[in-house]
């Protein structure tokens, strides 16, 4: 989302304008801001670009970290085409993404609305945030003993219900939908806020008149909400999706890629790959593979949401 | 003490991951400054994974100490799951360590990449003779290259362990437990002796009419990995073996997969449809971190296969008796093993390489194995220790012709050696998961992946060939 903040020709001043009736010219700026830009502009240059160009490279390669990289052109990229597991994987991960980001933004649409028109409590919304507050890691280890087959309490629970105990990180039907709905459980309230913040500039006026209009709740939400809301949700769509993509951490503490790859997501597979069987520059091409994906879709999403304009203005 | 291999190894990815990286970025931006040269010269760095074997180890390094007053060894114990990626993470940043206990399943791997110092080159290691070290552990540790990239320190074999109270309870011997066969068609009486030993809720045996096979109280047979890493080491590789099965073209340095073979796949449908018929638990009905350990020592199930590196560990049942007994007979009339074991590597790193080399002859001396004997926690590598170690676990009421008789019967054969090891594993071990969990014909599974796997070494030989055209 590119903010354009236009610059207000200053009002005239007490001074008078120089003789030609040309403006004064400001003084150049220029210098203060690389001042300003320049530590951000450093970390950009260490941390993003160059790791990028240098993963970019490395693809080309065969590298296995102890000795130098030896080009050998599309040779991973060809392989990569030909990988079956590469295409089960991104299914998989694609698949898990679907699940994550479909149940998670109607849920936290869902809480921002009820935070939005129902309370005004400080302490409610920061309840709503407390799952965000849970290292990732430690989130998935919970719900492995929460939702253990033998001995966990959501299986105790069930066993209550009469249902049969379910291998919920062990079958492979039920792993993927059971890690996305972990992440749904940590990014909700995190999302929500994000969604609410949205909310709160929509202005007063617009809803004044829908009232007066005779328009019901749920009208106001399909007719005025929703349409105001998108710019924002286009935003938090291509941030959670895009974080979505990338899920790891969650995956490599809950099933590790089991059972039999079912939850052998993008990211699992190329850290096995780079940091398990060495193979550097085939783990970048997948990376670049991904880089690549991401992009596309952030750009239909751009396009689709129109995110770069807004009904208010 | 070979652990189960890469699957473990990978479950704590996550914090390694963030080690390795960081270790990494510290290589790259040369930051990673190693202590001064004078210090570290005099300084031996040596790692090892487990717990139960540093009190021996520990005991071997303060005799080397006395010997050698201008050297001090510092040893380092890292859990299994961590040690590989603290060593991968220490080869690339040079701080790494100079001598570290390595695994067969493991070594051809930092053979490839020469981050091991061939002891064969080495002065006070060139002079280690076969003849001192349990029959083809030599050969094991010896490269492709015809290097020597290891000092043995011990070996191991699989056994049943069971809990005693269960066996009494069924009316079966320890006798009996230990002299059972087994077929792929109905199990045999092995599988008859596991039935018996199942009891599910209402105390009704497997092998009763009325058994519940969905709510078992105690199951028969244990299990925890399905495929222990590559060859079912600790669970069905035995049982294969005995089926006719061998994992490779050759015992060591193979470039030929058997995954294909059908005496492979009647053996794993047996034994995985153990599972089906309530005498085996489930996939994912245990947790796997557990091992088989817990699911023996809570009561769970009546009988496991393990590993001999884990005798100390079943030792420490204090609610009931455990004991050893032989794996069963196969098809083939042979009641095989698999064996294996670990050894010391020098990194080529290593700060001081002639000290490196004295302390592995050290450890793989008369005078530091009959410490390790003594401990009771391993077989010695030496055939002059290993007799001790015998005693000591008799003592403990093991019976331990159960391993060594495969062996010597010459029913024992060692697990292969070959190039590739984390790609194959990163091929099988979806495989057996899937052939335990979903339960399809493993012949589906086992032919898919087994061309995939021979392929890696295919493309070695032509990329060879084309080096050699040049």
């Amino acid at each position: 989302m590119t903010v354009l903040t236009q610059q207000p020709d200053r009002p005239p001043s007490g001074r008078p304008s120089s003789p030609d009736g040309k403006r004064r010219r400001r003084p150049d700026d220029t210098r203060t801001a690389l001042f300003f830009i320049a530590p951000a502009a450093l970390g950009l240059a260490v941390f993003l670009a160059w790791p990028l160009i240098r993963g970019i490279w490395l693809s080309f390669t065969n590298y296995n970290l102890l000795t130098d990289p030896e080009f050998i052109g599309l040779a991973n990229y060809r392989r990569l085409i030909a990988d079956p597991i590469f295409w089960d994987s991104m299914l998989t991960t694609v698949w898990y993404v679907v699940l994550n980001i479909g149940i998670q933004t109607a849920a936290a649409l869902t809480i921002a609305l009820l935070m939005y028109r129902l309370t005004q409590s400080t302490l409610l919304r920061g309840l709503v945030l407390t799952p965000y507050l849970v290292s990732n890691v430690v989130a998935g280890l919970v719900w492995v003993w929460i939702l253990d087959t033998q001995f966990g309490v959501g299986n105790q629970i069930l066993g209550w219900l009469g249902i049969d105990p379910i291998g919920f990180f062990t079958d492979s039907a039920w792993a993927i939908p059971t890690i996305a709905l972990v992440n749904v459980w940590r990014h909700m309230g995190y999302t929500a806020l994000l969604i609410f913040a949205g909310l709160q500039t929509l202005p007063a006026s617009v809803y004044e008149a829908a009232r007066l209009d005779g328009s019901g709740e749920i009208r106001t939400f399909f007719s005025v909400t929703m349409p105001l809301l998108r710019p924002i949700m286009a935003l938090v769509l291509i941030m959670t999706v895009i974080g979505s993509f990338q899920v790891f951490d969650t995956v490599a503490v809950t099933t590790n890629g089991g059972p039999a790859n079912a939850t052998n997501v993008l990211q699992l597979y190329i850290y096995d790959l780079a940091f398990d069987r060495f193979q550097f520059g085939y783990a970048s091409a997948m990376s670049v593979g991904l880089l690549i994906v991401l992009g596309i879709i952030t750009v239909i999403q751009y396009r689709m949401t129109r995110a770069d304009s807004s009904d208010l203005a | 003490m070979t652990r189960k291999t890469f699957t473990r190894a990978r479950r704590s990815r996550l914090l390694s991951a963030t080690a390795v990286l960081a270790v990494g970025a510290l290589a790259l931006s040369g930051c990673g400054q190693r202590e001064g040269d004078s210090e570290a010269s005099s300084t031996i760095d040596y790692w090892l994974w487990d717990t139960q074997q540093l009190p021996a180890y520990q005991q071997c390094a303060d005799l080397f100490e006395q010997q050698h007053p201008e050297y001090n060894v510092n040893i380092t114990q890292t859990g299994w799951d961590d040690y590989w990626q603290r060593l991968t993470a220490g080869f690339l940043a040079g701080t790494g360590p100079d001598v570290f206990i390595n695994h067969p399943s493991r070594y051809p791997q930092y053979a490839d990449l020469e981050v091991l110092l061939p002891l064969d080159e080495q002065d006070a290691t060139a002079n280690q003779q076969a003849s001192d070290y349990q029959d083809g552990l030599m050969e094991l540790w010896t490269g492709s290259d015809g290097h020597r990239y290891g000092s043995p320190k011990d070996w191991d074999s699989i056994a049943l362990f069971y809990n005693s109270d269960y066996l009494a309870d069924g009316g079966v011997s320890p006798e009996e437990l230990g002299s059972l066969e087994w077929n792929p068609e109905d199990g045999g009486s092995f599988e008859a002796a596991i039935a018996h030993l199942t009891v599910d809720d209402n105390g009704v045996r497997g092998d009763e009419p009325g058994f519940d096979k969905d709510n078992v109280a105690v199951y028969g047979l244990g299990l925890s990995d399905p495929g222990g890493g590559n060859t079912g080491q600790g669970q069905w590789g035995s049982f294969a073996n005995g089926a006719g099965w061998e994992v490779t073209d050759e015992p060591f340095w193979g470039t030929e997969y058997n995954y294909d073979d059908p005496a492979l796949h009647e053996t794993l449908d047996w034994y995985f449809g153990l599972s089906d018929k309530g005498y085996m638990p489930k996939y994912g009905q245990f947790n796997q971190d557990d091992g088989t350990l817990s699911q023996l020592m809570s009561g769970s199930v009546a009988v496991v296969s393990d590993g001999s590196w884990m005798v100390p560990a079943y030792s420490s049942s204090e609610n009931f008796e455990v004991g050893t007994a032989r794996m069963p007979t196969g098809p083939d009339g042979t009641a095989p093993s698999t064996m294996s074991g670990v050894a010391d590597s020098i990194s080529a790193d290593a700060d001081n390489p002639e000290a490196a080399a004295e302390f592995v002859a050290f450890m793989g001396s008369q005078e530091c194995q009959s410490v390790v004997a003594e401990a009771g926690v391993v077989f010695p590598a030496r055939t002059d220790s290993v007799e001790r170690t015998e005693e000591i676990w008799t003592e403990q009421g093991f019976d331990t012709s159960a391993f060594t008789d495969p062996v010597e019967e010459g029913d024992a054969f060692f697990l292969p050696i070959t190039s590739h090891g984390a790609d194959v594993a990163a091929l099988t071990i979806p495989a057996f998961q899937e052939i335990w969990a979903d339960r399809p014909p493993s012949a589906e599974v086992l032919d898919r992946i087994n061309p995939a796997i021979n392929d890696l070494f295919i493309a070695d030989k032509e990329a060879e060939d084309a080096d050699s055209g040049n």
